[in-house]
């Protein structure tokens, strides 16, 4: 790699074309629109294809990255998405959601000298083409092996199980609480940021594939794990239901009027459609002031969201500094160009209500970072004495979420940590013979990539404990779509 | 998708409902409830489960015509389908052996109270069922209500039938009558709220069925949340049933009036749409 051609390295990393800040803050469509051809061709131009290449060790579920990247570079971009497929199911998302600057990207060797290949700008556009171009196509599935397997949750862990499964000759059938498939996917990230549209055409992938869905099913309460399995005759479980149940401030005012958790509030937004109230039924306050306490991706969402619907004002409320917030750099800078107000080192201690009930203002007082932690996060300490309003009508609490216990409690012998999250092995094994968890059940909240490498281990270990045998990649297509 | 086989208007604006749902028929217990939504664009909300027929593979629901999502519901004939039905959720209500048990319902609580009756009846205890409606002619379920009860009372506003008053008169009246172990109250907040007071400081057992504000039901948003006793619940799978004396009753008015305006324009949108292709058609 050190004798690349020169002019190779010349060529800068191509961005890819956004909405003008002004414009997209107030329209639900995606934000940036995707590369060329042209432009992708350049960029995977940019891919020394290193002979051992590092980033593939930074992907979660282990894209062929220099093949693809060459690919595309060949101009053979149904080959390239093909060839990511192999080892991910839902390209055209992970493309769009990854943290790639924290993974593939990272360990990308240009990034040392300067700026690493954008791979997950080249991912989504040959996911894009190929669905675009009405190519996808589905792959060579084994023959039937007459076993079942019953995957809880359509998020990105469970639709990552049963993707592989299905390929290998599994019967699957997912189960999902919500009316529309998708978990997280649907209801939690934005539209702006991931088109349900894309994620409707993955499901719908998985489905022609022969994965059977199966809505409205809340599992522990309509059927037990147990009646799964002994009843209903499923050799396997998969528990992907993620983290689920919102996690509030404990401080006074915070049951206001006015006041949601982000899981409400998103919910409310991308699945029930409020947005287009009344023309779908759910409403939404629309504030004119909104904060959202929290630093992290679903903050970020969240008050997207809300300069999205018309505030005047949108607000993060963050009680430690930029350098600190969890989020995606990526979702923090279009959150600012987009005119989003950034309340750094600002604590919120109380919601204060006007005499109907409703949030007028949130009390805050400054902090200041102090010693570092375990972790080695400096700890917010409060300024004495330096305590402020600010004037908002509504309130946002994204500071993540804690184990939903709905389906856990309805299995007492399954054993939990501390926190109430399931107890697996590394391979996604829990504590009872064939049921299987993974995602942010077992690890709290984090990626949908993680998820999804979650998933694909917990499918691998099925198969290995139901067979014998370990997995391989899907073969050729037999058909396209 | 779940097909309707039923649906009737009982008395104006209360409807009954036969949904066909095979699997939650064979998993529901008394108090317990689901969320419907009627169409791909409504609300998903939450509805107490009255009656099943594990059988007939059928839930009913009671309802009132209340707002878009409601009104939706109330023009479903029997054949249509519902896009949504997700159940059962919440707790079951906690059948058991306690004396006499005081049951009171009010608007849809009539109907929703007639599942835990017939469960407290086949437990063993003497069942007074209170029913209150504004008059006469908004009363319904009677004749199921006297066959289970060992004692039925109805109470109008108007006096046009039962007795002049409200479920929390006679409520009173009975303790101090006779000697009650729990009291159990269904229908609209402002009804349970004013139930739960007539009962307070006589040491008497009141619960109610909180009707919060739902997405999920299964504890995913939060909206539901409601304060007992100091600690912040989720009415979905905390409750729906809670201590009536415990409950903070002004902030579950104050949150469940979050959206009248919305409520409002949305009914509106609705009604005005649906008289414009009335009258279209009517062109046509």
């Amino acid at each position: 790699m050190v004798d690349a051609p020169p002019e190779r390295t010349k060529v800068p990393r191509q961005k890819m074309p956004e909405q003008h800040p002004m414009v997209r803050a107030r329209n639900f469509n995606e934000v940036p629109t995707g590369y060329s051809p042209e432009t992708a061709q350049l960029e995977a131009s940019r891919c020394l294809q290193c002979k051992k290449p590092s980033c593939m060790d930074g992907c979660p579920v282990g894209v062929k990255i220099p093949e693809f990247v060459k690919l595309i570079k060949e101009g053979d971009f149904v080959a390239a998405a093909r060839k990511v497929k192999e080892t991910n199911a839902l390209p055209a998302v992970c493309g769009r959601v990854c943290p790639q600057e924290i993974q593939c990207e990272r360990s990308c060797v240009l990034s040392k000298k300067g700026e690493a290949v954008a791979i997950g700008h080249l991912e989504r556009f040959c996911a894009d083409f190929e669905r675009n171009s009405q190519q996808i196509c589905l792959p060579v599935k084994a023959a039937p092996n007459g076993k079942k397997v019953a995957v809880i949750g359509s998020g990105p862990a469970g639709l990552t199980v049963a993707g592989d499964l299905i390929l290998l000759g599994y019967k699957v059938t997912i189960f999902e609480a919500l009316h529309k498939p998708g978990g997280v996917l649907i209801y939690g990230i934005p539209e702006f940021r991931l088109p349900k549209e894309i994620v409707e055409s993955e499901v719908k992938y998985l489905q022609s594939l022969g994965v059977e869905l199966q809505l409205n099913m809340v599992i522990g309460a309509i059927r037990t794990i147990k009646e799964l399995m002994e009843v209903d005759g499923y050799d396997a479980v998969f528990i992907g239901v993620g983290a689920g149940t919102p996690q509030f401030l404990k401080i006074p005012g915070e049951d206001l009027c006015g006041v949601y958790s982000a899981n409400e509030y998103l919910t409310r937004a991308n699945l029930l459609k409020s947005y287009q109230f009344p023309r779908y039924d759910t409403p939404l306050a629309k504030g004119r002031s909104v904060a959202v306490v929290g630093g992290g991706n679903v903050a970020m969402d969240s008050v997207r969201t809300a300069l999205r619907l018309g505030a005047d004002n949108a607000f993060i409320v963050y009680r430690r500094s930029i350098d600190e917030m969890p989020a995606r750099r990526e979702e923090i800078h279009h959150a600012q160009q987009e005119g989003v107000q950034f309340k750094l080192l600002t604590n919120p201690e109380e919601v204060i209500g006007d005499e109907r009930g409703w949030a007028k203002a949130i009390k805050c007082i400054r902090m200041e970072l102090g010693e570092p932690d375990a972790k080695g996060r400096r700890k917010p300490v409060p300024i004495k004495g330096s305590w402020f309003d600010l004037p908002v009508d509504l309130v946002v609490i994204a500071i993540g979420t804690n184990a939903n216990p709905l389906l856990t409690a309805s299995m007492p012998e399954l054993k939990l940590n501390e926190w109430g999250y399931i107890q697996t092995d590394e391979d996604g094994r829990t504590s009872l013979p064939r049921v299987y968890a993974g995602g942010d059940i077992v690890t709290g909240s984090a990626t949908v990539i993680q998820a999804m490498g979650a998933g694909r281990m917990a499918a691998n270990a099925i198969h290995k404990d139901l067979t014998g045998k370990d997995a391989q990649g899907p073969d050729a297509c037999s058909a396209t779509m | 998708m779940n097909k309707v086989i039923e649906r009737t208007e009982l008395v104006p604006n209360v409807h009954k409902m036969v949904i066909e749902a095979p699997l939650l028929s064979k998993k529901v217990k008394p108090g317990q409830f689901m969320i419907i939504m009627a169409d791909e664009k409504g609300e998903r909300i939450p509805i107490s489960i009255g009656d099943w027929d594990e059988k007939a593979g059928t839930v009913t629901i009671f309802f009132l015509e209340a707002g878009v999502s409601t009104m939706k519901l109330a023009q479903k004939m029997a054949g249509d389908s519902l896009f949504a039905v997700v159940g059962p959720l919440g707790h079951p209500a906690k059948i058991a052996k306690y004396g006499t048990v005081v049951l009171g319902g009010g608007c849809y609580g009539i109907g929703g109270i007639t599942s835990i009756a017939k469960a407290m009846k086949a437990a063993g205890n003497k069942v007074i069922v209170i029913t209150e409606a504004r008059s006469k002619y908004l009363l319904y379920n009677q004749e199921v209500l006297r066959q289970v009860a060992d004692e039925y009372i109805e109470t109008t506003s108007d006096g046009s039938s039962g007795i002049r008053g409200k479920v929390q008169d006679v409520v009173q009246y009975i303790t101090i009558q006779e000697k009650v172990d729990l009291a159990y109250f269904i229908g609209c907040t402002f009804m349970m709220m004013n139930c739960s007071n007539a009962t307070r400081g006589k040491h008497l057992r009141t619960l109610v069925s909180l009707n919060a504000l739902m997405l999920d039901g299964t504890g995913m948003c939060g909206v539901c949340r409601v304060h007992v006793g100091g600690q912040t619940k989720f009415a979905c799978v905390d409750g729906p049933e809670f201590d009536g004396h415990q409950v903070d009753w002004l902030q579950v008015l104050q949150r469940k009036s979050m959206y009248i305006q919305e409520e409002m324009l949305a009914y509106q949108y609705h009604t005005c749409r649906a008289l414009a292709s009335q009258k279209k058609e009517e062109r046509d």
